[in-house]
């Protein structure tokens, strides 16, 4: 429970650029590689220098940094489109999107989209929910597609008490002669 | 940065967020009252604010950055290149390619004061044709004197007749609107109604 909600908080970041100038490598000791995102299990992922044409369909949370042109499908799970990701796509459909990049095309998220700041989003959206932040562009309708409400089950009646196990008898009130009494 | 703060007159500006009443969008909003799933064109561009109030009205919202793509397309006095053809179709067609009667009601603000009047025609022309014949319209109009600076704002929709305005930047107007000004701007329109705020504010409400 605590490591799934970890990794539905999950937003990577791209690296920080280092303060210190480039120095040069030594063979005992080369630079660190600036730290790519680690990205948690269940996470699909499609590099920032990956360029897909055509449709993508995932049964798992997809991270997509990259360049995608076609369609995008993610239907019960959650598309992250990272800083780096551009979209140009017919249609994405997800039950949740996340958008940190760069989309053109309409969005279908069925539960929420959340729109970062310096994202950019241009199509229409029809969501369940929407969060935009100061700052994201976006350009185009919106459509709050607000789940009919589920009818509530009629209460079941209630059922008489288990006991598993027995309870603590109440002191008898009439004396009781124990076996050590006996003796 | 402009030095909000030094500006005076019709001109004064507030830097921080502030929220004022609107007796405009209060007209607005009780002209959409009792209807539910009808499409609003917000030229404020996407807030969570706006978002918000409008799709819990039930309604389809249309968010456009107007101010943004005047900035984009004519550069950042707004003003360079609205003469040229090539520029404006390129704008139109970025901003108002819509259907006709597209549009239950438009959210206009302030944007119409930075178009040049052979431009501002022609978008006013084209507000006409996206309006639905009932729907109306919110449009704002500095009630300077002369041409001077006057604060363009980020508007935020607190409730039905409040808003939220934070300084985006000083900008002068490419022209003066008075009452008359306006009045023959909206000529085509079957009526006009307006509120002149404390601030200096003409807001104005079109209906087609």
């Amino acid at each position: 429970m605590w490591s799934k909600r970890r990794e539905e908080e999950f937003v990577p970041r791209p690296p920080a650029p280092s303060a210190e100038p480039a120095r040069e490598a030594t063979p005992a000791a080369p630079p660190p590689k600036p730290a790519e995102p680690e990205l948690p299990r269940g996470v699909a992922s499609i590099g920032k220098s990956v360029v897909i044409k055509g449709q993508i369909f995932s049964r798992e949370d997809l991270y997509l940094d990259g360049e995608v042109e076609g369609t995008v499908e993610v239907p019960e799970n959650r598309l992250t489109i990272g800083p780096h990701g551009r979209v140009q796509a017919s249609s994405i459909k997800a039950r949740e999107v996340v958008v940190l990049g760069a989309v053109n095309g309409n969005v279908e998220a069925s539960e929420k989209i959340d729109i970062r700041k310096d994202a950019r989003l241009v199509g229409d959206i029809k969501t369940g929910r929407i969060i935009i932040e100061d700052g994201a562009y976006f350009k185009g309708s919106i459509d709050i597609v607000r789940e009919p409400a589920k009818p509530v089950p009629p209460p079941r009646p209630q059922a008489p008490p288990v006991v598993t196990s027995a309870p603590a008898a109440p002191t008898p009130a009439t004396p009781n002669v124990s076996a050590e009494g006996k003796r | 940065m402009a030095a909000v703060s030094a500006a005076s007159g019709p001109a004064r500006a507030q830097a921080g967020p502030y929220t004022r009443h609107s007796h405009g969008l209060e007209e607005f909003f009780g002209a959409l009252r009792g209807k539910s799933g009808l499409s609003i064109l917000d030229w404020a561009g996407a807030s969570q604010a706006n978002i918000n109030f409008i799709t819990s009205l039930g309604h389809r919202l249309y968010a456009e950055d107007f101010y943004h793509l005047l900035e984009a397309h004519f550069g950042p006095d707004f003003q360079q290149g609205q003469q040229e053809a090539a520029r404006v179709e390129a704008f139109l067609a970025q901003t108002l390619s819509f259907a006709p009667a597209s549009f239950d009601g438009v959210l206009v603000w302030d944007m119409l004061e930075y178009l040049v009047p052979p431009l501002l025609k022609t978008v006013v022309a084209r507000l006409e044709q996206i309006l639905r014949p009932g729907g109306c319209m919110l449009a704002i109009f500095h009630a300077a004197e002369r041409v001077e600076p006057v604060p363009a704002y980020f508007y935020r929709i607190a409730d039905a007749g409040t808003l939220l305005l934070s300084l985006r930047a000083m900008r002068t107007p490419a022209q003066l609107f008075n009452n008359r000004a306006i009045e023959t701007l909206f000529a085509r329109f079957r009526s006009l109604k307006f509120f002149l705020t404390r601030d200096n504010l003409r807001e104005v409400i079109v209906r087609r």
